[in-house]
């Protein structure tokens, strides 16, 4: 039998569901790769064999049984360590919770348990969701598996690399201002950030909650949109769940057809800053669009420039509160408890040595922005651009479909080379958090690679909230297009490992 | 300068972050860059507009209040730090200021 490990979701699910390959074979090639090679890539935080077998061999017992199997049933997944799963480690890429283990599954593993999807383990992460690399992850970065010197993006690095070193052929991520898309353009796959709402943030342990969203991470079109469906719809225990019909994702990713679609090409997300081999291949994915008989004009989202100002805003003023919760009191990390200690000297010093460099300035950049004397200058100046963003797309979504641009301005960037400058780092997301701003959905998608340096190009196709199916629909007839110009998914060419 | 580091200090203070004074030192620095980046927000004629707190138009999401299963005691007291009967432990917390 072919590698499994070379094969994508929808195509095992077929082999598991026929009796082609047992889960169990499934699940253990993929082991067997992450065991073999992880040490060099470190996507992994943690590897569930036993649970990640049991769960296989319950698939296999239910085809037997004659019972039948759901589209991703006995498909390997690669969980990202900030949704929790119970019994098994859940870290956030943090010191404060090491060792923690969680009562209870969030949401979505528990989606994916119920449609026989096998959870891995748990991938590695800026901590707490904060960074675009990787490298801020208290237990060392994750590499870049197109280039090992290189950060894979982030905050989802580990999802992403997972996915393009074929650990697994799905992950799920979570985007507040970018950590699914950019990881996946920085790493030649499939990220979508579905529209704010569309998956249940129950049990995804908060960033800024406003802009959390979990979506599917992939290395097909196809693959996405059959996870997406899976652990997308209404959840009662998450009161910003939407109460409507999840979009036809799975139907748009088989459709695949541009044909009179409108797209508008964002003027504001390109110029300087931009590497000119991510600036070529999106042009050429836009014109590969039109030859697909896409209708594409230029559209104006004139304060998308003020995004990343007020986003750097808004995000650590949600921090600061959200991140109150880790307190030494009832789990995690507790320093310095000697019995003379009082109760906030020991929270102060668990805090101070528990959260790492880029969460404590973004938690103490969020005290500030709230605090009375700035607040309306910084965090209700801030909200008040928000509202203009969300107004700029909903003018641009009057004149087309879909909106497009590169995902990354840059492509993968060295290890260490941005990790201590915050700017830098956070020029990463400057295409990316507008969607988060105003809550619609964004998908990236990879356009090839950088003529500059070899390295893969994202496209960023971004439709209105509750239209998921319009990024599926878009982004599956690029693919088609791509893959019959490069004869292989673009995955193929990651260097062996 | 936008922040001092003895503004960093006291914010550091609030957020229940004890850092050495090398820390204080490095975060001063960075936090005053962020800051002088972030302030661009404030070059947008935005008087008159409203602001965005959400992004979805929702208020006040009920549901019916009825009796499900939870976390039974050994379970909710599993990762505490510390826990003393059905109850977690907490460092005192009294005379605070003594």
């Amino acid at each position: 039998m072919a590698d499994l490990t070379r094969i994508g979701a929808a195509d095992l699910a077929a082999l598991v569901a026929a009796g082609e390959a047992s889960a169990v074979e499934v699940t253990q090639a993929h082991l067997d790769r992450v065991d073999a090679v992880d040490d060099s890539v470190h996507a992994f935080l943690h590897v569930d064999h036993e649970g990640a077998l049991a769960a296989a061999g319950a698939v296999d017992a239910k085809r037997s049984s004659g019972e039948r199997l759901g589209p991703l049933a006995g498909v390997p997944l690669a969980l990202k360590d900030v949704l929790t799963q119970r019994g098994v480690p859940t870290t956030c890429g943090s010191r404060i919770l090491d060792g923690w283990r969680p009562p209870y599954d969030s949401t979505v593993v528990s989606r994916l348990r119920a449609a026989g999807v096998v959870i891995l383990g748990k991938t590695n992460m800026d901590e707490f969701a904060m960074g675009s690399s990787t490298e801020h992850s208290a237990f060392g970065p994750t590499r870049n598996p197109w280039d090992l010197d290189r950060a894979p993006g982030g905050s989802g690095g580990g999802s992403a690399a997972a996915v393009a070193a074929h650990f697994a052929p799905l992950a799920i991520g979570t985007d507040t201002g970018g950590s699914i898309r950019q990881p996946a353009a920085l790493t030649g796959t499939v990220g979508v950030k579905p529209t704010y709402g569309g998956v249940s943030r129950y049990g995804l342990v908060a960033c800024a909650s406003s802009l959390d969203q979990a979506g599917p991470c992939a290395r097909s079109v196809l693959d996405a949109a059959l996870l997406h469906e899976v652990i997308a719809g209404h959840d009662p225990m998450d009161a910003t769940s939407i109460d409507a019909p999840v979009p036809p994702v799975v139907a748009a990713a088989r459709a695949g057809d541009v044909r009179d679609l409108r797209v508008g090409v964002v003027r504001e997300l390109s110029g300087e800053g931009y590497h000119s081999g991510v600036e070529q291949r999106f042009r050429e994915a836009v014109s590969l669009l039109e030859q697909l008989g896409a209708q594409v004009q230029e559209v104006s989202c004139p304060h998308f420039p003020y995004a990343l100002a007020a986003y750097y805003l808004i995000l650590p003023g949600e921090v600061s509160s959200n991140l109150a919760r880790f307190d030494a009191m009832r789990y995690g990390l507790r320093i310095d408890d000697d019995g003379t200690t009082s109760a906030e000297e020991v929270m102060a010093r668990t805090r101070a040595a528990g959260f790492g460099p880029e969460v404590k300035r973004r938690v103490i950049l969020g005290t500030y922005a709230l605090s009375s004397g700035y607040y309306d200058a910084y965090y209700g100046q801030a909200q008040k651009v928000r509202t203009l963003i969300s107004r700029d797309f909903t003018a641009a979504f009057e004149q087309v479909d879909v909106l497009v641009s590169p995902t990354a301005p840059t492509t993968a960037f060295r290890l260490g080379e941005r990790v201590d400058d915050p700017m830098a780092m956070y020029l990463n997301d400057v295409c990316t958090i507008p969607a988060n701003l105003a809550g619609n959905a964004a998908m990236s998608l990879p356009c090839g690679l950088s003529p500059d340096d070899g390295l893969p190009v994202g496209l960023q196709v971004m439709a209105p909230a509750l239209a998921d199916d319009r990024l599926y629909r878009v982004s599956a007839a690029l693919e088609a297009a791509y893959v019959d110009a490069w004869g292989n998914p673009l995955t193929e060419e990651v260097p062996q490992l | 300068m936008a922040i001092t580091r003895a503004e960093v200090a006291h914010l550091a203070r609030l957020s229940r972050l004890a850092l050495d004074d090398d820390e204080l030192d490095h975060l001063a620095g960075q936090l005053d860059q962020i800051l002088g980046a972030v302030a661009r927000v404030g070059e947008v004629a935005a008087a008159d507009i409203p602001p965005t707190s959400h992004a979805l138009p929702l208020t006040n999401v009920m549901r019916p209040d009825e009796n499900r299963p939870c976390l039974d005691p050994a379970e909710a007291l599993a990762a505490a730090p510390a826990a003393e009967g059905q109850r977690f432990r907490v460092p005192r917390i009294l005379d605070e200021e003594a």
